[in-house]
């Protein structure tokens, strides 16, 4: 049977699995909005193109598929360009759909024209221009193929209005026949058993995951792993919720703002396990000084993350399941140690654990904004779908809630991008209806995506969002005030919108909290309805984010409270 | 460090300039580049020279196999093989020069591919050493103009004789 470009689109996506699709119409993929009226997949219109495509990576990030997001050509297509570059530094597997001006007038600087396959190619796991649409199905095909496997990514998609318009015979290939894409999933055993060796002959180990646990939905391995060896973990930003955040062995995130005991422990280990991370700047700090004495093991899919930064020992290429599990089969042949080798360790990791917790003063007057973050944990008991924007509330989120499940905390770590949090808990609610999802936001950042409020309400989604509002541009701020003599250059948000106001001219409910007398009414009261909400704490204005490790200093040099 | 890598990619639209992208954004300098359909008209090969420590073009090749249209990096630099570059360059040439060109360009084997009042025009096939032998020759005579293919590499084949 003949189809359409836009039929084909639709009935490919379906061959996908795909039901849901965050877009924005325009001139160039009309065709494709004329076929999606009549068709089952749901489409989320959002009010701008960079929030559908961070919807689409909520909801990727949230449920484990591949997000999809459709734009028109032009502005519709530059607009996604954050969103890919988003998704791009955090390996999350969406496939954008842009709209093109017709094949003849490509070049022709046409109304709406814009080379997004050039802008996006180095921001894009891989993109394609469709010249003709019989390649339509097997690009649809590659293209969710390479966004889910291996190193997961963004993939672009760029039709011509004519390509969308002709026809052709429709067959949905079942396979993908890609010589120069294989993706290395198993492990070498060889390096494993070296791996292995390497950890029982160590005193002082320390697991150091990343994102990379979550993508290969290797928490469970990573927790078995961890507690069969007794060894101490810490995450990056990325890897919470990989690993149990109530654990005992768990020593919270290591970094720039990372827990005395994780920097400490880093630090001092003798032995290094890297799980699925990739040693970023903000990780490593000082790179020189980052963990001096240990022999690193590194376990990745993407072999360029290897020795990028940090001179890696015992590198292993794969996929952290597959690699964890051959390593479980290798550990049976082996015989259990008699005492626990690690103890005299965990005795020093518990003394810095103790020496300096996460903490801030509670006061009656000003709420902290940790409060808030603390008292989201407890009264959604870690439940809650936690999506943060960028900045100190990024930060308090990721210290003051704890993340005992994977997929459990989306945020933009790589790239750090404000305004992401917002519409990727639209994606995450849609992915998850009946699940709490907050976004705990900035007033700086919530007002880069602020008019997705007009989606929550058109879709009846009940995204709940708790901004920690300090009327300042925090994070830099606080660098300002750290590194800058208190010179607030540009910081200072001298005109804000009332927030309460603002959410019910959206028709969205509006509740604000002044004091830390009111923090568990609002919360409370948000919680128990079925609609999105929108929750104003005022915090104190110049709280901090500690520890803080200066950019360029070594993780040993941390600022505490 | 000078490193020749060889690189098959996927004969379409757009690699060039995949691959050119990765050496710009991360600041590597192309040094030459040829590239060309091989036997298969869906694969081209690519010869890249490039400059720079061993981890750098590490990353690079690493970076090359990652991209989806590339089937095969190979790094030549410590290996056996061969290289060669095609310069056409065009020497003044008068009545005092004319015989000390022509005896030069049969020294290195190269030939004369176009003859004006003023001017010869020489081609010369070779490795880096000789073409730049010749030119240190002809460059006191007087160089008009110089264009350069570019390095390709081929591996020696085995020379063993078991297979």
């Amino acid at each position: 049977m003949k189809l359409t470009g836009a039929e084909i689109f639709v009935e490919s996506l379906k061959k996908e699995g795909v039901d849901t699709v965050f877009g924005f119409p325009g001139g160039a993929v009309i065709h494709i909005y004329d076929k999606l009226f009549d068709s089952d997949i749901n489409h989320y219109l959002a009010r701008h193109e960079q929030a559908a495509v961070h919807a689409a990576d909520g909801y990727a990030r949230s449920s484990g598929k591949v997000g999809v997001a459709l734009v028109t050509s032009g502005p519709g297509a530059t607009n996604t360009v954050t969103g890919i570059a988003t998704a791009y530094m955090d390996s999350i597997p969406i496939v954008v759909f842009t709209g093109q001006v017709p094949t003849a007038l490509i070049g022709n600087d046409a109304f709406q024209e814009a080379d997004i396959v050039g802008i996006t190619r180095p921001c894009t796991k891989h993109n394609y221009l469709v010249k003709d649409v019989k390649d339509l199905p097997k690009i649809i095909k590659e293209a969710f193929h390479v966004a889910a496997s291996g190193r997961p990514g963004p993939v672009l998609i760029d039709i011509p209005k004519d390509v969308l318009m002709a026809s052709t015979e429709f067959n949905y290939p079942e396979t993908y026949t890609m010589r120069s894409y294989k993706p290395t999933l198993e492990g070498h055993k060889g390096q494993i058993q070296k791996a292995l060796k390497a950890i029982h002959k160590a005193k002082k180990p320390v697991i150091y995951a990343g994102g990379g646990v979550i993508l290969s939905g290797a928490s469970k391995e990573l927790t078995k792993f961890a507690k069969k060896l007794n060894i101490p973990v810490t995450t990056t930003l990325m890897g919470l919720g990989g690993f149990p955040g109530t654990d005992p062995l768990f020593m919270g995130m290591l970094g720039m703002h990372g827990t005395y005991a994780a920097n400490m422990a880093t630090s001092h280990c003798d032995i290094l396990i890297a799980i699925g991370s990739r040693f970023d700047d903000r990780v490593t700090g000082k790179i020189s000084e980052f963990a001096p004495d240990a022999t690193i093991i590194h376990i990745d899919i993407d072999p360029t993350s290897i020795s990028k930064n940090v001179k890696v020992d015992i590198p292993i290429v794969g996929d952290v399941k597959h690699v964890l599990n051959k390593a479980f089969d290798i550990m049976k042949t082996e015989k259990p140690p008699k005492t626990d080798p690690y103890k005299e360790w965990r005795e020093d990791v518990d003394k810095w654990e103790n020496a300096h917790k996460l903490g801030y003063k509670h006061t009656k007057t000003k709420t902290k904004p940790q409060y808030v973050v603390e008292r989201l944990f407890e009264l959604t008991k870690g439940d809650a779908i936690i999506t943060t924007e960028v900045g100190q509330n990024q930060m308090w989120a990721a210290q003051f809630y704890k993340y005992n499940h994977p997929r459990s905390f989306l945020t933009s770590g790589g790239l750090g991008t404000m305004g992401y949090g917002f519409p990727a808990a639209i994606g995450a609610q849609v992915a998850f209806p009946d699940k709490t999802v907050i976004d705990i936001a900035g007033d700086g950042s919530i007002q880069m995506n602020i008019q997705e409020l007009a989606t929550v309400k058109q879709y009846r989604l009940p995204v709940k969002i708790a901004i920690l509002n300090n009327g300042f541009l925090g994070m830099v701020r606080q660098w300002q005030q750290l590194f800058f003599n208190k010179r607030y250059s540009s910081t200072c948000l001298e005109v804000q919108p009332d927030f309460v106001k603002l959410a019910e001219a959206y028709g969205v409910v509006g509740l604000r909290s002044e004091s830390p007398a009111d923090v568990d009414d609002v919360i409370k009261e948000a919680l128990a309805t079925k609609h999105p909400v929108v929750m104003d704490f005022v915090v104190d204005r110049e709280e901090n984010i500690y520890p803080m490790v200066p950019s360029g200093a070594s993780l040993k040099e941390m600022l505490l409270v | 460090m000078r490193h020749v890598i060889s690189v098959l990619v996927e004969n379409e639209f757009g690699v060039l300039s995949r691959i050119s992208g990765l050496f710009s954004g991360r600041g590597f300098n192309i040094e030459s580049l040829c590239v060309a359909e091989t036997l298969d008209p869906d694969v081209s090969k690519m010869t890249i020279v490039t400059r720079g420590s061993d981890e750098i073009v590490e990353q690079i090749t690493k970076q090359l196999r990652k991209l989806i249209t590339v089937i095969k990096v190979t790094d030549f630099t410590g290996t056996d093989y061969i290289d060669r570059e095609l310069i056409l360059v065009k020497v003044k040439a008068n009545d005092d020069t004319r015989s000390e060109v022509l005896s030069i360009t049969d020294i290195f084997r190269a030939k004369v591919v176009d003859v004006s009042p003023t001017a010869y025009t020489i081609e010369l096939t070779g490795d880096q050493n000789k073409i730049s032998a010749i030119l240190e020759l002809f460059k006191p005579i007087g160089v008009v103009e110089i264009v350069s293919s570019g390095t390709i590499a081929i591996a020696r084949s085995d020379k063993s004789a078991k297979k």
